[in-house]
């Protein structure tokens, strides 16, 4: 699961889409989670990474994480063609 | 050391629905090859560029076309005996018809264009729109001319609401029902006469490219861009180049299969199965045209060097994600330009 290659992300979180346009402000966690994305991590590291940051236990990340992927994938972001 | 030239063109009314006249000039006026001198022709008094500062050197006010080709080129034969004219862009669909069939005798008397023929500016109308997909294999929206206000209660046989109810040169609105479809058609032909297109709606993301053809089938640039804002009269009030090379693939298909020559702006509709739509073809550069020149294309230098017979290299690239935003101004003048303008036809 990537993000797109020609994605433009920002420091500040300002994440530009080339190809259609668009663009979105992500805050600092959707920052952090682009970022272990873009290190090609899967949905388990990227949980596990998370959760010992931050005070939240796995299930209920994950139920934010999926949901944030799948806004993620309704606004072609990621990179659905290179997925193994 | 820059070349001195002089270029006259239209589309001075940088109103709310801009004409491409202001961006043109500031894409010349960019140019490290020429040095210009711009002359305004004005079809009414009150176009913002006759008294912006930096834009237009001179204006002639000219006769609108509907009053006739010959008096319009007779005008403009006049204005050049006068004040010689180098190139001259006219930036209105509803014009080009007369320049276009007057091009050899321009051409004759030293002033210069790069159009379009009069068969691509036909192939390429509205109203052609679904032959024009059918020839080039290009997916186009169906849509039917109407002459008659009773054809309407017909239209439920071929098209599904909403639709598009267009003119043949301007305008667009999109109707839920007959009697929305009444009220446009009789609006919009009272204004641009007959026939009113009507257009199958596609949903989607409306996208525009502008290009510049050189008449040989090859691109000599593109920029596409996404609208951000658009205003209550459908134009763009901020908008972003793209990087999509499927849209610059199509664009260069169209240039390359029509030998395209001069500038046009592709309106398409990416539908919600990104499957590309042309919904319309304008046979000149669009009033946007200035963000290409910030992206790296200058279109209307480019275009100025082909009306003049110039070799013009191909622009490779353009820088994505740059963005422009119009805005409006209080311009003060003094009566007596307006005055000046109104009585001698000319400033």
């Amino acid at each position: 699961m990537q993000i797109k290659k020609n994605i433009a992300v920002s420091e500040t979180g300002f994440v530009f889409n080339p190809t259609t346009g668009d663009s979105y402000s992500l805050n600092q966690v959707g920052q952090e989670i682009l970022g272990h994305l873009g290190e090609n991590r899967s949905p388990a590291e990227i949980t596990s990474l998370m959760t010992s940051t931050y005070d939240i236990d796995p299930p209920s990340f994950e139920k934010y994480f999926f949901d944030f992927i799948s806004m993620l994938r309704q606004f072609e972001l990621l990179d659905e063609e290179n997925e193994n | 050391m820059k070349t001195k030239i002089t270029v006259a063109l239209t589309g001075l009314n940088n109103t709310d629905n801009p004409g491409p006249g202001v961006p043109v000039i500031r894409g010349i006026r960019d140019s490290k090859e020429f040095d210009p001198r711009i002359i305004g022709l004005a079809y009414e008094n009150l176009e913002p560029a006759i008294y912006m500062d930096g834009i237009v050197d001179k204006t002639y006010q000219v006769p609108y076309p509907s009053e006739g080709s010959d008096v319009l080129l007779q005008r403009i034969l006049d204005i050049h005996e006068k004040d010689p004219i180098d190139v001259l862009i006219p930036n209105f669909d509803a014009e080009l018809y007369a320049f276009m069939r007057s091009e050899k005798i321009l051409e004759k008397a030293g002033i210069k264009t790069f159009l379009p023929t009069l068969e691509q500016f036909e192939e390429r109308h509205k109203s052609n729109l679904p032959e024009f997909g059918e020839r080039y294999g290009l997916s186009v929206p169906f849509s039917k001319p109407i002459m008659r206000i009773d054809e309407i209660e017909t239209l439920k046989d071929d098209f599904e609401y909403p639709l598009m109810v267009k003119g043949k040169f301007y305008d667009a609105f999109l109707a839920y029902n007959e009697e929305q479809v009444r009220m446009n058609y009789n609006k919009i032909s009272a204004k641009w006469g007959l026939p009113v297109i009507i257009q199958e709606f596609i949903k989607g993301t409306e996208v525009n490219v502008v290009a510049l053809g050189d008449g040989e089938g090859n691109t000599i640039g593109a920029v596409p861009m996404r609208k951000h804002y658009i205003t209550d009269k459908g134009k763009a009030w901020s908008g972003v180049t793209l990087d999509d090379p499927k849209l610059l693939d199509l664009t260069n298909k169209i240039i390359k299969a029509m030998k395209w020559r001069g500038g046009m702006e592709l309106e398409l509709v990416k539908s919600n199965k990104n499957e590309l739509f042309i919904i319309e073809i304008n046979p000149r550069i669009p009033a946007w045209v200035y963000l290409a020149v910030g992206a790296g294309q200058n279109l209307p230098e480019a275009l100025v060097k082909l009306a003049l017979g110039e070799e013009v290299k191909p622009y490779t690239s353009y820088e994505v994600g740059t963005m422009f935003v119009r805005y409006s101004y209080d311009l003060i003048t003094n009566l007596k330009e307006f005055e000046k303008l109104s009585t001698l036809g000319e400033l």
